[in-house]
């Protein structure tokens, strides 16, 4: 009984401790944000994502807005994800993702069209399109359901980022040709 | 609970569901007049445009009154239809109505000394809506410039009936032929003019890979013109009687 007693005391620290351990920007948090920007690239080395980067890359402009928005979509839906990942009932779970992608590409889309609204026609169905890209579903699935939320988070910006530059450095020289 | 249980599948979906609903909804109508705005402006622009007059959008509508004099709802007979605003007509509406019970705007603007006759355009490519605006000389024949938009053609193929060098291509062209019949513009496979020299063929060059586009290019210049008719042969007895 009284080390029952005496644990309620110490757990909570040691739970803290536990959370906190691990530094905000620790070499293991700062390998995923950059091993997609290089080893692990979603275009170039996992090969994912490759119809709109082929299809964007004519200019510059609209590459670079498609990459914010990949990384805005990518980053709240890993994180809302990972937020709900102990709640996703296992059998619909491809589904909450889905919706939760779906919902934050027509935000992102609603917001480019009152915001931006040349690029927003420029990139047109592109940007609904992002729904599908297999990079946003395939981090979901393998990483934001099973890891915590700020993880989750420098993962979606990571490899958001690694897609956009290679969309941008494809777009620099195209828009050059 | 359990997480695997019906129970909780659906009560969670179901809660997913309002959140989603909600949140989606307050976005829509919170950013709906400012993407309105846009369209507004973007409409100005487009049929500034089509007179020669090239202006950012945010600057369109200080000087789209310098140009367009007046706007008009017309009636299938010719006549004028002063109880509607012709600049908020939606012809995505108006085009499924009866002939009959249909307005169709007309824009008059004058540049310089000289008049256009501005007519919007609404038809289908080969996914969706396209439209546009045709802006012609004081002939009521010749066209002074073009300007087409779309909701869903093929990026590259279809989607190239905004761009300028296919909008030029209008420039000049008549659409009356030889015997004073309205046969508007056809966007031809087989027009071989590619420089667009050739004004009086009533024809321009079609785009490789978007013929059922250009063919509503076609369709929507030659359906939309003949509503005017009427009131451009008035207009010209009206003219001919001040004179």
């Amino acid at each position: 009984m009284s080390k029952q007693n005496n644990k309620p005391e110490t757990k909570p620290m040691i739970l803290f401790i536990n959370e906190e351990r691990e530094a905000l920007f620790s070499k293991n948090n700062r390998a995923l944000l950059t091993d997609p920007m290089d080893d692990n690239n979603p275009i170039t080395v996992q090969v994912l994502g490759i119809c709109s980067a082929l299809a964007i890359t004519v200019q510059l402009k609209p590459a670079i807005v498609m990459s914010l928005s990949v990384i805005a979509v990518m980053a709240a839906s890993n994180v809302i994800i990972s937020l709900l990942r102990d709640l996703i009932p296992n059998r619909i779970r491809i589904i909450v993702q889905l919706v939760v992608v779906a919902s934050l590409v027509v935000l992102v889309d609603q917001i480019l069209k009152a915001y931006a609204y040349d690029v927003s026609k420029e990139l047109s169905i592109f940007i609904g399109l992002i729904i599908t890209n297999c990079i946003i579903m395939g981090r979901l699935e393998a990483f934001a359901l099973g890891n915590g939320v700020w993880k989750s988070f420098l993962d979606g910006i990571g490899n958001a980022a690694g897609y956009g530059f290679i969309l941008i450095v494809v777009a620099f020289f195209r828009a050059l040709l | 609970m359990d997480r695997d249980s019906n129970i909780y599948t659906f009560l969670f979906s179901a809660i997913m569901v309002i959140i989603v609903a909600a949140t989606l909804a307050t976005s829509a109508t919170s950013l709906e007049e400012i993407q309105n705005e846009n369209v507004r402006k973007e409409k100005m622009q487009n049929i500034l445009s089509t007179i020669g007059i090239e202006v950012e959008r945010e600057k369109a509508p200080e000087i789209y009154n310098n140009y367009i004099v007046e706007e008009l709802a017309l009636v299938s007979d010719g006549s004028i239809d002063k109880d509607i605003d012709a600049f908020t007509l939606k012809l995505n509406l108006e085009i499924k109505k009866p002939i009959k019970e249909q307005r169709f705007p007309l824009y008059l603007a004058q540049v310089d000394s000289l008049k256009y006759y501005i007519v919007p355009l609404r038809g289908s490519g080969l996914w969706d809506a396209i439209w546009g605006y045709i802006a012609l000389e004081a002939d009521k024949n010749t066209i002074k410039g073009a300007v087409f938009d779309h909701k869903a053609e093929t990026a590259g193929l279809g989607a190239e009936i905004t761009q300028k060098w296919f909008l030029d291509r209008f420039v000049g062209e008549k659409i009356f032929n030889d015997n004073d019949e309205l046969v508007g513009i056809s966007v031809s496979k087989t027009n071989n003019d590619p420089n667009g020299m050739d004004k009086d063929d009533n024809e321009v060059d079609a785009i490789s890979g978007a013929t059922i586009t250009g063919d509503g290019v076609t369709n929507m210049i030659k359906e939309r013109l003949q509503n005017y008719l009427s009131y451009f042969n008035n207009k010209n007895e009206i003219i001919a009687y001040q004179n």
